[in-house]
């Protein structure tokens, strides 16, 4: 008999029963959720799926492979604008502008990347956030030219005589698409890229003497993240009928970081609960802002604002673990305390 | 090119120098990146407004009070917040003041409102456009700028070269854990960068209010003006100086000759060029840079 190697265990997908079972009540759960859900849980169960691959993308990048952009926001314009431009002016089917999008991320992330060939840190982050204004400048020349002052208006994706509209159609379309996004992610986290990426992140020089080619892994991080969050710009586009520039802005970058940082660095599950946190919050400070002053509730996207910056700064100062690391926490005192009775 | 361009420039540039000489006194003395930089000057013209509101009849007050005040924010941003973050990544630290940035911008809504304010008005004054030269007009406070830009650098390089708090600023720049063996606090001088950063942009933020007025978007200026700090090399004073009059110029070049619309990314784009050829900047210390 053969001893399993130690990288066995993490090589399965789902390693234990208790894992198994876990994931069997999430697909029940997920399933049966549309048809409970009232249409405005629906939408936000959308929203949230949406965000979930844009936050996983940026999880593989800057969790992983521990290489900092800030070029989110910039990469989901062009993938919402890649859909835009081929509608509007050719009419495109969603099985052309798709691909293409996807094909533009890939190209993006190489350019993306390039930066990263000599520049790391901070400086990388400045460069990508260089090109983010390059990005939004782009597509606010296009919306000039075509003089389009309020932005391209998109038909739902068909086919025949179906087309994408209900909210129903559009969960199992984007629970598609971050299903596929979740298991490309833990694919290759478990595997051997997924192992290269975290060498690169604890210390580059040693990667390399380790045998790993550090600028062909540097670069399929940056070119894997930005065509996933090309993908989610473009189904944004999609899912909205339409594309502005004014959506695209540093804030929306800021978000996504803020999803890896409050799920918690480097874990998958981190990446989903942090993209539903930030996702719902607003919502949250619009229903609790019902109960304020009107002088509060006259500007609440003011008030989310704050909220959300002091919600970002508690979790960088008191757990920088984020939601992942509350939880292990908090299962770890439970567990603590289940002994201490016990004995 | 026309002299009322040459002069365009020189307030452009005088604005940008006046805002990234802060990133330049917190990188340089902590290695910190001060994303929410924009927002403290916004927040420091939103000061004169509530002092020119208290002493309207009074203007000297009203600016030195609201000068004092941006002194003092920066200090109490350090010692509230950044003090935390001394030792930690330095990407933590920036996200922190990413953080700082969002949350100032919703406090400032909160207490101002999106409303346009102008100190100017309620303290008496009406900014006249001024000519200096024969076809050449600018406002009187865009001199304003560029006489206090001149006046911070000049002070500032006095302060930094030959005081006791300056050479301890230094100091601890080049080498924190020596400073410290020496007996300079770090906290102190920490406090002290943040505190000077903040009354400079605050200096810039509320000439900006008395020649344009403020309103809650004032910030993007913050973070147009760091391009020119990364320019001259994130740690160098004259740096940041000459990195303004370069983006400035390539800035109002683009509006004039090549299309409105660049004004917003040209600074990014002199930004790019720079990463990638000469990355730790004109005048930046090489051996800081985090380079692969």
């Amino acid at each position: 008999m053969v001893a399993p190697s130690p990288y066995a265990r993490d090589l399965k997908l789902f390693g234990t029963r208790r894992a198994r079972l876990r994931l069997a009540a999430a697909v029940v759960a997920l399933g049966v959720l549309p048809f409970v859900a009232s249409p405005f849980l629906l939408d936000l169960a959308n929203q949230v799926l949406l965000a979930c691959i844009g936050a996983l993308a940026l999880m593989l990048l800057t969790g992983f492979a521990g290489l900092i952009s800030l070029g989110t926001a910039g990469l989901l314009a062009a993938g919402a604008y890649t859909v835009g431009a081929l509608f509007r002016e050719f009419g495109a089917p969603f099985w052309v502008t798709l691909p293409c999008a996807a094909l533009l991320g890939a190209l993006l992330g190489l350019i993306f990347g390039l930066p990263s060939m000599r520049l790391r840190g901070l400086y990388l982050a400045i460069s990508t956030l260089g090109l983010h204004f390059v990005m939004v400048y782009l597509g606010g020349e296009y919306e000039a030219r075509q003089s389009l002052s309020t932005g391209v208006m998109i038909d739902p994706p068909s086919i025949g005589s179906f087309s994408l509209t209900s909210g129903r159609a559009w969960y199992a379309v984007l629970l598609g698409f971050a299903a596929l996004a979740l298991l490309i992610s833990v694919n290759l986290k478990r595997t051997r890229t997924g192992r290269a990426w975290r060498a690169l992140r604890e210390r580059d020089v040693v990667a390399g003497a380790l045998g790993i080619d550090v600028q062909r892994f540097k670069l399929l991080a940056f070119v894997v993240s930005a065509t996933m969050t090309a993908i989610a710009g473009a189904l944004f586009a999609y899912f909205r009928n339409f594309v502005s520039i004014d959506a695209f802005s540093l804030y929306l970058t800021v978000q996504y970081v803020a999803m890896i940082i409050i799920g918690g660095m480097g874990s998958i599950p981190g990446a989903l609960l942090g993209a539903a946190f930030v996702i719902l919050f607003p919502y949250a400070i619009e229903a609790l802002a019902s109960y304020l002053p009107e002088r509060f509730s006259n500007t609440v996207f003011a008030l989310d604002y704050a909220a959300f910056g002091l919600v970002m700064i508690l979790f960088l100062l008191l757990e920088p673990a984020g939601l992942v690391g509350l939880w292990r926490r908090l299962r770890n005192a439970v567990t603590a305390r289940r002994a201490k009775t016990a004995s | 090119m026309s002299l009322q361009l040459v002069a365009n420039v020189i307030v452009l540039a005088a604005i940008y120098a006046l805002v990234s000489v802060g990133y330049v006194l917190i990188y340089r003395v902590s290695r910190v990146l001060n994303l929410a930089h924009g927002e403290l000057m916004m927040i420091g013209a939103y000061f004169l407004v509530a002092t020119s509101s208290l002493f309207s009849g009074n203007p000297i007050v009203a600016i030195a009070l609201a000068a004092l005040c941006g002194l003092a924010m920066g200090i109490v941003v350090y010692a509230v917040l950044m003090r935390w973050m001394t030792g930690e990544a330095v990407l933590a630290a920036v996200l922190i003041t990413i953080a700082l940035g969002i949350l100032l911008r919703g406090l400032a809504v909160l207490v101002w409102t999106t409303q346009q304010f102008y100190p100017g008005a309620t303290l008496g004054w009406h900014n006249p456009s001024v000519r200096i030269v024969p076809g050449v007009q600018i406002s009187a406070a865009s001199i304003a700028i560029v006489i206090v830009t001149a006046a911070v650098y000049l002070g500032l390089f006095v302060f930094l070269q030959f005081t006791r708090w300056g050479i301890r600023m230094r100091a601890a720049g080049q080498n924190p854990l020596l400073a410290e063996q020496r007996g300079i606090r770090l906290h102190g001088v920490y406090a002290l960068a943040w505190g000077l950063s903040t009354f400079t942009a605050s200096l810039a933020g509320m000439i900006l209010a008395l020649d344009s007025g403020v309103e809650s978007t004032m910030a993007t200026i913050g973070l147009k003006a760091f391009p020119a700090a990364l320019v001259g090399g994130l740690d160098s004073l004259i740096g940041a100086l000459i990195g303004a009059l370069i983006v400035a110029a390539a800035e109002i070049a683009a509006i004039q000759y090549v299309n409105p619309l660049l004004s917003d990314v040209v600074p990014f784009l002199v930004l790019l060029v720079v990463l990638a050829i000469r990355p730790w900047g004109l005048f930046g210390s090489r051996e800081q840079l985090d380079r692969v």
